[in-house]
């Protein structure tokens, strides 16, 4: 069977300079896949350059069978990669309804739409709750939580989470990562960037640790977090 | 003549006209960052199309009642062109250069505009008459024409329209959805190009509903009637918080009352005899602009940039 996604030798520049220096990594259907490392370690360049944000310099994605370089990005929704941004990016002004509704933006099937909606407050009970209210009024782990649903509201068959615990309390962490726990038990196959490396790690079938725009190391989550380089690196511990 | 209740009515007509073009420069600056100072030729332009609709497609004698809807849809559809086209041949290959670049891009073509009906429409360079609607009706105090009429009822149905647009339609929703943010509107399958244009057009169109009007109203067009008329819809524009639509018609309604207000009764405040009357207007039209961007920089309606996550 054919990995779901496909990166081969994948470049990425910022005008002269590489963020990006040539990875390759694949996520099958039904995995979570993290990439781990520091900040400019090319994480974030990677995922925009899925999503079609950024073109690449070099090298060749393929999604379910069809190569996504060169595909605008507005079309790569449409082939079922949903993308929950760095930094949340939820519509402030919109309501939270008016968010999800924009998740599902490329669905017509209405009824299937007011369902997963329904879905999604069940996930987050707080959004149900605040559906009227303008999202820029949430705190960070509200706005996360529907960064996550917005995304989830295109029936992807990838989910690409980009830091998703990123300046959020230990508690509202825990919830996050649960979630994505419970998202990994429904079956949803995800690729999460985490600078959270133990949290990340703990969740992923795969994991590749990138640095400087490389992937230095690759194996299962679980040899990841017993490794010692990673330990000390990005664990915290000596 | 010159009751208040005249000078109010004055200042609302010409304030709605500000308003109507002040919509293509805020829903542009809204989505695009981008002032598109080409706007007041476009407004002209849409004079022209709908001037040409009526001397040399129309039959004479063509009632205005037919005419007027005719005239609309020609001077709407040369703006449309011309805002269009400028978005895609000179604005968007310049998206992500350096701000200085789009700025003097739009006001080169603003002259570019103005010289090409200059130089190639029959009588362009001087005032050219345009049909008027010019029959009066006295409304208690007020009298106003069979033009103001038309005027006041398109900016309303336009502003009504538009703000059911943008609230309630699945395009209005993307619209706001890229304004708020371009990026992440594309990853919810959004094409944002499209949604450029749409506003480009929007803004075409309803420069050249008021550019009917004027013509309607005042009964002649030249090639520089875009400058003044633009430079004002671009303060209303600022003046109601730029980015804002309801900031747009509110600005203007406000410039063209203030403007209206201050020519006719400001020189019978004892020592500024001398400052009163139309000549003083803009200036008046300006000062309002300083002192309401000293109070409140982001405009009337505007939100503070801080606000904009």
């Amino acid at each position: 069977m054919t990995a779901l996604l496909e990166v081969e030798d994948l470049k990425v520049a910022y005008g002269k300079i590489e963020a990006v220096k040539g990875i390759s990594f694949s996520v099958e259907a039904g995995q979570v896949v993290t990439l781990i490392g520091t900040n400019g370690a090319g994480k974030t360049t990677t995922l925009r350059t899925l999503s079609g944000l950024l073109k690449p310099l070099s090298g060749k994605i393929t999604f379910d069978g069809k190569p996504l370089t060169g595909v605008p990005a507005h079309k790569i929704v449409a082939l079922g990669l949903a993308h929950s941004p760095e930094g949340r990016h939820i519509f402030p002004r919109l309501t939270i309804a008016e968010n999800l509704q924009l998740g599902a933006f490329l669905r017509k099937d209405t009824a299937g739409i007011e369902k997963d909606i329904q879905r999604a407050y069940e996930l987050f009970p707080i959004l149900g709750e605040r559906r009227k209210q303008a999202a820029g009024t949430l705190s960070g782990g509200e706005q996360q939580m529907l960064a996550m649903g917005r995304a989830l509201m295109s029936q992807p068959k990838l989910l690409m989470l980009d830091e998703p615990s990123m300046g959020l309390s230990p508690i509202m962490m825990q919830k996050i990562m649960a979630t994505i726990a419970e998202l990994k038990a429904q079956g949803t196959t995800i690729l999460l960037v985490e600078q959270n490396a133990q949290a990340a790690l703990s969740l992923a079938d795969q994991g590749h640790v990138m640095e400087v725009g490389k992937i230095v190391l690759s194996g299962t989550g679980q040899d990841l977090l017993h490794d010692e380089s990673v330990r000390k690196a990005y664990l915290g511990e000596d | 003549m010159n009751t208040l209740p005249q000078q109010l009515a004055n200042g609302l007509l010409l304030g709605s006209m500000y308003g109507l073009i002040a919509i293509g420069y805020t829903m542009v600056y809204g989505i695009v960052q981008l002032i598109n100072f080409a706007h007041g030729e476009i407004f002209m332009t849409g004079a022209f199309g709908a001037l040409t609709v009526y001397f040399y497609i129309l039959p004479d004698g063509t009632p205005m009642a037919v005419a007027v809807p005719l005239m609309l849809i020609g001077g709407g559809i040369v703006a449309i062109l011309i805002a269009v086209g400028a978005e895609r041949f000179a604005y968007r290959p310049l998206r992500g250069a350096p701000r200085l670049a789009p700025l003097i891009t739009a006001i080169g073509l603003s002259l570019a505009l103005q010289e090409v009906v200059r130089n190639f429409y029959p009588g362009a360079d001087r005032a050219r008459a345009f049909p008027g609607l010019d029959a009066t009706h006295d409304l208690g105090s007020i009298t106003i024409k069979d033009a103001d009429i038309f005027l006041i009822v398109s900016a309303v149905v336009c502003m009504a329209a538009l703000a059911y647009f943008v609230r309630k339609s699945r395009t209005g929703r993307a619209m706001q959805a890229t304004a708020q943010d371009p990026d992440t509107a594309q990853l919810m399958g959004i094409d944002t190009n499209r949604i450029i244009v749409i506003a480009f057009a929007i803004g075409g169109f309803f420069a050249a509903v008021a550019a009917v009007a004027y013509g309607l109203k005042y009964g002649n067009v030249d090639y520089r009637m875009g400058f003044l008329m633009g430079l004002k819809a671009f303060t209303a524009a600022v003046l109601g918080g730029i980015g804002n639509i309801y900031g747009a018609m509110l600005g203007g309604l406000v410039l063209g009352i203030a403007e209206t207000l201050a020519s006719a009764y400001i020189d019978e405040i004892p020592g500024m005899q001398q400052l009163g009357g139309q000549s003083w207007a803009n200036v008046w039209a300006f000062c309002l602009l300083i002192i309401v961007l000293l109070v409140r920089p982001q405009g009337l309606l505007g939100e503070r940039v801080a606000d904009r996550a």
